[in-house]
């Protein structure tokens, strides 16, 4: 072991001798090298703290914590506030994480979730100075349709608006009249995107006279894969969608994506696939000649605007809830397809979504009606 | 630690001899050198497990610095000037630590001895149901059982427990105990199957507590996505409702602190584990089924017998764990992660203490101690989590690597002699 030992310590001297060679910076910032570079960088750094606490997906999760986390952190870096994060590996972490960010003294904190529900609401309920915002969750835990404790601001977002637009453009795409979605469980988050999307399919028949069929979802009951994991499980739920001869798919939740990937790829067929929570189009490159559209939650912006508002004073608890109205969700650019796709359909798509937000179209989820 | 101290060669040639000679004695000799090195690491004494805490804490250190911003920007000009690089790791690693050390054991930043105080109590909160499942692993440990099922025990316990806990309407104590009694013993049948199988089919026990594990954890999933079985009415999302008042275990130190009468009930299991391996027939023979079952079967012991009995008492343990979760540490209703890890944890608290009572009890508060500091760590000095993890990885690492290797790669066992001076201290 101390041969070991010593090989490691030559080896590190090496690999510092190596480094070592570059010139000191000259100015006069000796003092603080290691601890407090963000202090000496912001010139106008206010007294703010803004804080973000994770759930078990992590902060590298590609979809709700990613985006909250970088509306965050964006926000922090232009108040010149601190910043502090925390991940939670599992439930048991959520009240300790909490609390650690209320003795480090956060004025706002964010909570990423329903799963952190419960513990914000007792941290709100002990804490009534900081301000919370709970992402994806309206706070209610005893469901008598309030929130539980008046200093959390709930972001939730009405996604159905944004599935319905997904629905009509890819009853319009499909040329063999089936489209189909399946999901990771069913959660409200999750069925709000089927749902919305069914509704949009509905529409476009109505409209036209069609029948295009979707499958995997009925409006109550649907598809799922039982988890949030890209496994075999999901393959094989998304190449028993794709047998039925749809050439639209919308997997939603986290990243069964790449399950309907793989899947698209094995049938040989000429499949579309919509992505959902942020321009997968964008996050995960490996997809984008697959993508007709993606149906977005932009959570980074509206956590971004909570961050700011609070940071300079106006935290405001009330609910937001993300409509295509004020840009809380939306649909992504064609990108690739945008030569697929006809441009008399996309003038229609952007007509319909002037209708739902002046209200001649009604989307029906269990958001719309609050 | 064997491996610090190098003996002369011709010594430990005689030291390998004397082992091959040891180890052919029994009739089966092909399970044997695992057996040799499974007993060499767990009854790896106090010098090897506070060195690899040592050691470990060390290499966390390491992890530390590198990944520090603040080293990063300094190590470039190391040689033009130096001290801004030691400077920089002093504040990475001295903060990080001063950030655990407040998080874990004693605000520093606090006004009063109340608030001053407060981590140590998270931590011991932390080391419940560590306690308990480290035990459940530990006594599985000596009577040579390898469970890797403390996942599944902990969630078919909290299931069972949280039912107890908020569907059925009792008076207070009455109430908690029945939902304790519920979850140790749902516990206790999840490893009793693995039991079982052990016992009656051969079916060996780390295959079976891991599918076991599988099979709690869909099963459970199932019940929390089904309404009526754990879902809290109303809500589509997998969650249970709350406890009730009359299940949740009391504040051990009033409300201000979060430490629960869980604990109490760990140290009572650490007692009862104590004097059942060390005061108690039963123990003797789990003991000696351990030590060597086919002796132990000619010396007149039901060997199926206890192998189900160990692992229903073991599956009891890894359950209090799995109830002192839901009644004390969230009661606010639990989803599937609620058993934390803790079932894999529960494995290195047992190797660290020894698979002693008091030596598991001493490890579950250090690594509830880890738990609780790694929340401050994190947030006071954007130092990520996972080097908790890697630290607490590193300790077994350490501890269970020099023994397991030589067994590996059929090397000389140095130290054979404490081997058998520990076996003649058992027998004893």
């Amino acid at each position: 072991m101390k041969t070991v030992m010593r090989g490691v310590a030559l080896a590190a001297a090496t690999a510092l001798a190596l480094a070592a060679c570059a010139a000191a910076p000259e100015e006069s910032d000796t003092s603080s090298a290691g601890d407090t570079a963000t202090d000496s960088t912001t010139a106008e750094s206010i007294d703010y703290t803004a804080c973000i606490v994770s759930d078990a997906g992590g902060f590298d999760d590609k979809s709700f914590n990613q985006l909250s986390y970088e509306g965050a952190k964006k926000a922090a870096e232009e108040l010149g506030a601190q910043f502090r994060e925390a991940q939670s590996d599992s439930e048991t972490d959520f009240q300790p994480n909490l609390e650690a960010m209320v003795s480090e003294g956060c004025n706002t904190i964010v909570a990423v979730g329903f799963a952190l529900s419960a513990a914000t609401v007792e941290s709100a309920l002990a804490n009534p100075e900081i301000g919370y915002v709970l992402v994806d969750d309206a706070a209610d835990n005893d469901f008598n349709g309030e929130k539980d404790a008046e200093n959390i601001k709930p972001l939730l977002y009405d996604t159905a608006q944004a599935a319905f637009l997904a629905g009509y453009l890819s009853a319009g795409y499909s040329q063999t009249g089936k489209v189909g979605t399946f999901g990771g469980q069913p959660y409200p988050t999750v069925t709000i995107f089927m749902d919305g999307f069914k509704q949009g399919v509905d529409y476009y028949n109505s409209v036209k006279g069609t029948s295009v069929e979707v499958v995997g979802w009925d409006g109550k009951d649907g598809s799922f894969t039982g988890g949030f994991e890209a496994n075999d499980e999901a393959k094989s739920i998304a190449a028993g969608i794709i047998d039925q001869g749809v050439d639209v798919l919308l997997p939603v939740g986290g990243p069964i994506y790449q399950s309907a990937r793989d899947a698209i790829a094995d049938s040989g067929k000429d499949i579309a696939m919509l992505g959902v929570d942020a321009d997968v189009y964008n996050t995960d490159p490996s997809v984008a000649s697959l993508l007709l559209t993606s149906i977005m939650k932009n959570m980074d912006v509206s956590t971004y605007e909570a961050i700011m508002a609070a940071g300079e004073g106006n935290f405001d608890p009330t609910a937001y809830v993300g409509t295509l109205a004020n840009d809380g969700v939306g649909i992504a650019p064609l990108h690739d397809f945008e030569s697929k796709v006809d441009p008399a359909l996309m003038t229609e798509v952007d007509q319909l979504k002037q209708d739902i937000i002046d209200g001649n179209v009604t989307v029906t989820s269990y958001l719309s009606g609050s | 630690m064997s491996a610090e101290s190098p003996e002369p060669k011709e010594q430990a040639v005689a030291a390998s001899d004397d082992t091959t000679a040891a180890s052919t004695e029994p009739a089966s000799s092909g399970g044997d050198r695992w057996r040799e090195a499974y007993f060499r690491i767990i009854s790896g004494g106090w010098a090897v497990s506070l060195g690899a805490v040592i050691l470990a804490v060390l290499a966390g250190s390491l992890m530390i610095m590198v990944t520090d911003q603040g080293v990063q920007a300094a190590l470039p000009y190391f040689f033009a000037r130096p001290g801004d690089t030691f400077a920089a790791i002093g504040s990475a690693v001295g903060g990080a630590y001063a950030a655990l050390f407040r998080g874990a054991v004693w605000d520093f930043r606090a006004d009063d001895f109340a608030g001053a105080i407060r981590p140590f109590t998270q931590s011991l909160t932390m080391a419940t149901p560590l306690i308990a499942a480290g035990l459940g692993v530990a006594l599985g440990f000596r009577a040579g059982l390898f469970n890797i099922g403390g996942k599944g025990q902990m969630l078919v316990a909290a299931a069972a427990g949280g039912w107890v806990g908020f569907g059925v309407s009792m008076p207070f104590p009455l109430h908690m105990i029945v939902a304790i009694v519920a979850g140790v013993a749902a516990g206790a049948v999840w490893a009793g199957i693995a039991g079982v199988l052990k016992a009656f089919t051969g079916a060996h026990e780390v295959i079976t507590t891991i599918m076991l594990n599988y099979v709690a954890f869909y099963l459970v999933s199932y019940m929390l996505a089904t309404p009526g079985l754990l879902q809290a009415p109303g809500s589509s999302n997998p969650k249970t409702p709350p406890m009730q008042d009359t299940a949740v275990m009391p504040d051990l130190l009033g409300p201000r602190y979060n430490l629960h009468w869980g604990f109490v009930f760990a140290l009572i299991a650490v007692a009862f584990v104590w004097w059942l391996l060390n005061r108690s027939k039963v123990g003797f023979e789990y003991r000696a089924v351990g030590e060597n079952p086919d002796a132990a079967r000619v010396a007149g012991i039901n060997v199926p017998r206890t192998t189900v009995s160990v692992m229903l008492v073991a599956g009891g343990l890894v359950g209090l764990a799995g109830v002192t979760q839901v009644l004390g540490t969230v009661t606010t209703g639990f989803s599937y992660d609620i058993d934390a890890g803790i079932g894999f944890d529960a494995i290195t608290v047992a190797l660290l203490g020894g698979s002693q009572p008091i030596g598991v009890l001493f490890a579950a508060i250090l690594f509830g101690a880890f738990k609780a500091g790694g929340s401050v760590m994190q947030a006071a000095e954007n130092v990520p989590i996972e080097i908790v993890t890697v630290v607490q990885a590193l300790i077994v690492l350490f501890i269970a690597a020099p023994p397991l290797v030589r067994a590996v790669f059929r090397l000389p066992q140095p130290g054979a002699r404490w081997t058998r001076s520990s076996r003649k201290e058992v027998a004893a």
